[in-house]
Parts: C-alpha cells; sequence; structure tokens
C-alpha cells in the first residue's frame, strides 16, 4: 500500500504523459495485487485485467491524438490546492479514528445481509462462488444497470467521436504510432502474440463459463476476449482485425447482451416469479438459478467485449 | 495495534487526496482523468479493506472453511471497475473532441479561447 502512494505522488509530480500513464498501469497492477490479499480474487482479476491492459492502452491512444507533455503553468494554483487537500484529508483522518480495526470480524459491515448470502446462497443458488451468486442473482438488478451504464458509455464514445469529421488531417504523430511501426517490425512480437492469441480468447472462454465455480465470470472473461483482439491490433494492422469483427457486428452484440439479460428477466416474469428471478427457469430451483446465471453472465460478457471492442477502434480509427 | 488496524485507512485518504490534487490543481485534462482514477481506486481499495474479515478466505463455498471475507463489496467494485474503464473511455473521448475543437488540452488555455470570443 505504500507503494501505491509512492507511486501516486510520482504520478502528481510527473509532467510527462506518457510516464504518467505507465505509472498507472503498475499502480492498477499493485492494487490488482493487494486485492488478493486481501480476499476479493474476483476484483483482483477484473483490476488486473482492466487497469493494466485495457484503460493504459486507451489512454495512449489519447496522447497519440493530442499531446504527451504537460505544459508547466507558473501561477500560484497548487498552493491553495495543496492547502485545500491537507485540511480535507486531516478531516477525512480524523474520521478514520471511529473506524472499526482492520479485519474486525464485528465490523457494522459485515452484519447485515452478507452473513445470509454466505450461509444460505449454497442451498438457495447451488454455486460456490458467493461472489458470483450475489452478481448475477441476489442483486441482479444493480448488475443489470452496470451493463446498461457500459452499454451507454459505448454509445457516447461512438457519438462524440465515432464519425470522423470530413478533411480531417490528423495521424497519429507520435508515441503509439512510432510504437506500432516498430512492433509490427519486431519478429518476436509477431511470433509470441501470434501464438498467445487463441490461448488468451479461449481462457477468456474458460473465465466465462467457470464463473460460478471459481473467480471470474461475464465482466472479466468480456474484457479478457476484447483485449485478445486489441492486442492483435496493436501488433498487426488495426484495418485487419476489423475485417475479423466488423463495427456493424460488435454493435449488434452490444445491444444483443443486455437484450440477453433483460430477456431472461422477461422469462422469469413471463414464468411466473419476478423480474430476474431465476427459480422458475426449470422445475428444480438450483437448476434455474445456474441456468439464469450462465445465461446473464453470457450477456455481461457479449456487453462488455463489444463496449471494450468498440471503444478501442473508435479510438484506432481516428488516425485516418 | 489501534495504529496498525487505521494503518490501510489513512492511506487510503493519502492516495484519495492525491488524486483530488490532480485533478483540482492541474491544467491538463488527461491528468485530471488519471486523477480521478486514482481517487476511483482510493475508494475501491477502502471497500475491499472493510470487507476483509482477520483469517478469512477468498468467498468461494468450499469443505471445511468457516470463515470468509464479505462478497457483498466484492461484487459491488467489480462491477464498479469495468464501468470505470467505460465511462474513462468516455472522458478520454471527449479529450479528444476538446483536442480537436480547441487545439489543446490545456484547461486554461481553452478558457482563455472562450473569453476571447
Amino acid at each position: 500500500m505504500v507503494f501505491m502512494a509512492v507511486t501516486g505522488f510520482a504520478i502528481a509530480r510527473l509532467r510527462n504523459l506518457f510516464g504518467v500513464v505507465m505509472l498507472t498501469g503498475i499502480f492498477s497492477l499493485m492494487s490488482a495485487v493487494l486485492y488478493v490479499v486481501l480476499d476479493a480474487v474476483d476484483v483482483a482479476f477484473t483490476e488486473a485485467a482492466v487497469g493494466a491492459g485495457i484503460a493504459t492502452v486507451l489512454m495512449l491512444s489519447t496522447l497519440a491524438l493530442t499531446s504527451s507533455e504537460e505544459r508547466v503553468s507558473e501561477d500560484g494554483k497548487p498552493m491553495w490546492a495543496l492547502g485545500l487537500v491537507v485540511v480535507t484529508g486531516a478531516v477525512l483522518i480524523y474520521g478514520t479514528l471511529d473506524m472499526p480495526p482492520f479485519g474486525d470480524a464485528y465490523a457494522p459491515i459485515h452484519h447485515h445481509v452478507a452473513p445470509r448470502y454466505l450461509e444460505r446462497s449454497g442451498q438457495e443458488v447451488g454455486i460456490p462462488n458467493v461472489v458470483t451468486s450475489i452478481l448475477a442473482s441476489y442483486r441482479g438488478y444493480d448488475t443489470l444497470g452496470e451493463v446498461y451504464v457500459i452499454f451507454t458509455a459505448a454509445c457516447g464514445v461512438l457519438l462524440i467521436i465515432g464519425q470522423p469529421k470530413r478533411g480531417r488531417r490528423r495521424t497519429l504523430r507520435m508515441l503509439v504510432g512510432e510504437m506500432r511501426h516498430g512492433m509490427r517490425q519486431n519478429v518476436i512480437l509477431r511470433v509470441v502474440s501470434k501464438l498467445l492469441i487463441p490461448f488468451i480468447l479461449v481462457f477468456a472462454l474458460y473465465v466465462q463459463w467457470h464463473g460460478d465455480f471459481g473467480p471470474g465470470g461475464g465482466f472479466q472473461a468480456g474484457v479478457i476476449f476484447a483485449s485478445g483482439f486489441i492486442l492483435y491490433a496493436l501488433i498487426f494492422d488495426v484495418d485487419t482485425s476489423r475485417m475479423v469483427v466488423p463495427s456493424g457486428v460488435t454493435r449488434l452484440l452490444l445491444a444483443l447482451g443486455v437484450l440477453l439479460y433483460a430477456g431472461v428477466g422477461v422469462v422469469g416474469l413471463l414464468r411466473g416469479g419476478n423480474f430476474l428471478n431465476y427459480s422458475v427457469l426449470a422445475e428444480e430451483q438450483t437448476v434455474g438459478q445456474h441456468l439464469g446465471i450462465l445465461l446473464v453472465e453470457f450477456g455481461v460478457g457479449l456487453t462488455v467485449a463489444a463496449a471494450m471492442i468498440t471503444i478501442f477502434f473508435t479510438f484506432a480509427r481516428q488516425e485516418h | 495495534m489501534e495504529f496498525l488496524g487505521l494503518l490501510n485507512y489513512w492511506i487510503i485518504v493519502v492516495l484519495m487526496m492525491t488524486g483530488f490534487y490532480i485533478v483540482i490543481a492541474h491544467n491538463n485534462l488527461v491528468k485530471k482523468i488519471v486523477g480521478l482514477n486514482i481517487f476511483q481506486v482510493s475508494v475501491f481499495v477502502f471497500y475491499i479493506t472493510m470487507a476483509k474479515v482477520k483469517g478469512g478466505t477468498p468467498p468461494i463455498l468450499a469443505e471445511g472453511i468457516e470463515i470468509y471475507s464479505n462478497p457483498l463489496p466484492h461484487v459491488l467494485i467489480l462491477t464498479a471497475i469495468v464501468v470505470g474503464v467505460a465511462t474513462t473511455a468516455l472522458g478520454l473521448a471527449l479529450v479528444v473532441r476538446i483536442r480537436d475543437a480547441y487545439g489543446t488540452i490545456e484547461d486554461d488555455e481553452i478558457e482563455a479561447q472562450e473569453n476571447e470570443l
């Protein structure tokens, strides 16, 4: 954790934005390690795939499209900002004095619904990974909402920079452009990535369908799946990889994932249960729950993968 | 022991304030988004820290294990991370558009251009 704080300070001080982005990647890898130590394996999985992979690539593409140096400003702004931050921090630290100590099993947070999830989800939902059963079943509404947010964000990116302006002359002048050129020449990168990509995709599918038993699920699988395509596009060619997944297909899948999720809920309604109640999907409760969770996670995976691929290609296409 | 028990929260506060400082003190829009991300991670760590139970294991049910960490914050943060990257992408898209329109991504230069009009 101390490492994280140090990296945070370095990010604040560094003016070279390229370095900042690299440090951000390191920062999220460290937070992923921290999550493993704190028993949150699913979260660590997501953070490692998202923070160190997709977010860094997106930031780099933005830098290539804008500028990679931060201009130094001379005005006295930082002083009052520093003062404000120190005061706020002091107030917050004063607030933590009332917090229960770290790892306390009797802290209020462990008393409400959490024990019930831990005790009953084994019988009610019938899958070992409690995180998955809460995510997809008990709090299915929340997750549906999150999927909508991802869908909306992808739509927003498409609307804001999806239509290249006529007469746009911008090219990827810097970093990513040169980097990509270098990567295409590099035999080791080409061979290793060609070998790795099938495994990345297969691993994504494993994470998708094995989320009930071990750490994993639609969110992680979607991101990993998308990163397979993004790796290919980075090292080889954006246009070639675009042929594998045309924009029409990804947009369709983007909507289809959300529809599948909501559709499972509606089927539950039609079979006489509540919205997103999977118990009525089959004769036996746990079988129905299992089926529902698989379908819903598949919907999540579709939307997340399609959203990440869409967002990446929208950024990458800006160079033309 | 009292000190060690709260150390995690203090570092979270420091991280949070670092992110906050970047957001308010820097003019560069990409830097501001990075600052927001740091702030966001500090909130994530806060939730996960609260979920930890001493001697607990990851919340995957297995024979012979009695104590699990609290799975509920894990669910919330898992989805929040993916939503976070989606909204970050939206913010970066806005930055790219702003650069198109103003030719700069420094906040004060944009403001100066606005005032000239």
